[in-house]
């Protein structure tokens, strides 16, 4: 479904990508963790395309996001997004929000794309918010309506970058719950996450970045159990311990 | 120290150049939000060329007076064998003019949007037109709306500057009723007045309006 194979970026002189390559197929779910500054976000914001990268090829179910001929916005609306600050539209409603790409894009009429972003705010417990405007919203509740916005799409894949991170801890589980949902019904994701629990729980394969490169590219067990990497043994001892 | 009778008296005359006034303001507004959002998005253009042009233009207008901009549209235009007349000139001339102002206000506007909408409405699969269209500019229009009223309240009271060019705005016919009266004290404080009574109402229902529509965050 994915296919990254040496994907290097630079920003000017610094590299901040180097020859990532690694594979999500059909129905996976990858948790892509490491330290801040690792490169993680700007990876899967390469997948996409809201990053340029220099060098190397993505395939997004068979279509090159870097080749020059890529009907990007096309490929976008295929592939869903979430993102850490949320991104709902402020000036629309919840339903305007659910329905904006809905109609533009994919040209679905407006009654058809009402009934689908309103089966899909009931999805994630929010159907009782539809009217409302997204600052009347907490931040766990910005970010459900966030992820039925993308699944809106009816995408093939989707993207996680750092769903979480913006969150008080008490609002983490709803959008995690969210997420488990999601994979278990076998969507594709790829996720930036500091959650280790969710990733021991849901993912199939952990991706472990450090400085632009991934270090450690392995089944969720294997990673957990005995990571090959030193690096990656130093993150994991830092991070569970609390 | 002011006539009323003579107000009275002229009043066909005062009211078709208050309209005058009004109706320049409306147009040079419209006209330069219009030219002038062109320009900020020109101006932000990854397109080299165009972003400079954009800046040339606008760095141009902002840097010369605008009651020279009058006068040299106003007889730079016949120069170059277009018989257009003083009414026309002029509205070209500051619509031309306050797109270079809007423009930055503009520009500003679209700045303050945070990056992530611009990814997030990407993602969704929108494209640039769309993106500016349904996300960004609505936002940033909200955002630049006081901004933007000022700069109309200040158009509104430079278009005053028409006169020079024999033109019957308000200003022009407030003249005309003054030194064909001798009245020149009356007539200027009455048209003082005038345009205070015009320009600090509306501040005061565009703040009021501004706090409603703006932007729940």
């Amino acid at each position: 479904m994915i296919e990254i194979d040496k994907v290097s970026k630079w920003y000017g002189q610094f590299q901040v990508l180097t020859d990532c390559t690694t594979r999500i197929a059909k129905g996976e779910v990858v948790v892509v963790c490491g330290p801040s500054g690792s490169g993680k976000s700007t990876l899967i914001k390469c997948v996409n395309g809201l990053e340029p990268f220099q060098s190397g090829s993505i395939l997004v179910d068979g279509t090159s996001v870097g080749a020059p001929g890529t009907n990007l916005p096309k490929l976008r609306s295929r592939v869903g997004m979430v993102f850490q600050h949320f991104e709902l539209f402020p000036h629309l409603s919840i339903t305007e929000n659910l329905c904006l790409a809905q109609i533009k894009v994919l040209g679905r009429n407006a009654d058809e794309a009402r009934e689908k972003g309103l089966q899909l705010l009931d999805r994630v417990g929010l159907k009782a918010h539809a009217a409302k405007f997204p600052g009347q919203l907490s931040g766990g509740q910005q970010q459900r309506v966030a992820i039925a916005r993308a699944l809106a799409m009816d995408p093939i894949a989707m993207l996680f970058d750092e769903p979480t991170s913006a969150l008080d801890p008490e609002m983490i589980n709803e959008v995690l719950d969210v997420m488990t949902q999601l994979a278990a019904e076998g969507m594709t994701m790829m996720c930036v996450t500091h959650e280790m629990g969710f990733a021991r729980r849901v993912a199939h394969r952990v991706i472990f970045m450090d400085q632009g490169q991934i270090v450690e590219d392995a089944a969720k067990d294997d990673f957990f159990g005995a990571p090959r990497s030193e690096r990656a043994q130093q993150f994991l001892s830092k991070i569970l311990q609390h | 120290m002011i006539d009323l009778q003579l107000v009275l008296d002229n009043r066909e005359l005062l009211t078709e150049g208050m309209l005058y006034s009004l109706q320049l303001t409306a147009f040079a507004t419209l006209g330069g939000i219009v030219l002038g959002c062109l320009l900020a998005l020109a101006r932000l253009s990854a397109f080299k060329p165009l972003s400079l042009l954009s800046a040339a233009y606008v760095n141009l207008f902002r840097s010369v007076p605008l009651v020279l901009v009058i006068f040299w549209f106003y007889f730079l235009i016949p120069y170059f064998g277009f018989q257009i007349g003083p009414d026309k000139s002029v509205f070209i001339t500051f619509t031309l003019f306050e797109a270079a102002y809007f423009s930055e206000i503009i520009r500003a506007g679209i700045q303050s949007i945070s990056r992530g909408q611009l990814a997030a409405a990407y993602a969704l699969g929108l494209t640039y037109p769309q993106t500016m269209r349904y996300v960004i500019l609505p936002q940033a229009l909200r955002n630049m709306l006081p901004v933007m009223l000022t700069q109309t309240v200040v158009l509104f009271q430079d278009t005053s500057l028409v006169t020079i060019i024999g033109i019957k705005d308000f200003m022009g016919s407030t003249s005309v009723v003054a030194s064909n009266n001798g009245a020149m004290t009356e007539m200027y404080t009455f048209a003082a007045i005038a345009y205070f009574c015009v320009c600090f109402p509306i501040s005061m229902l565009l703040k009021r309006l501004h706090k409603r529509i703006a932007v729940i965050r």
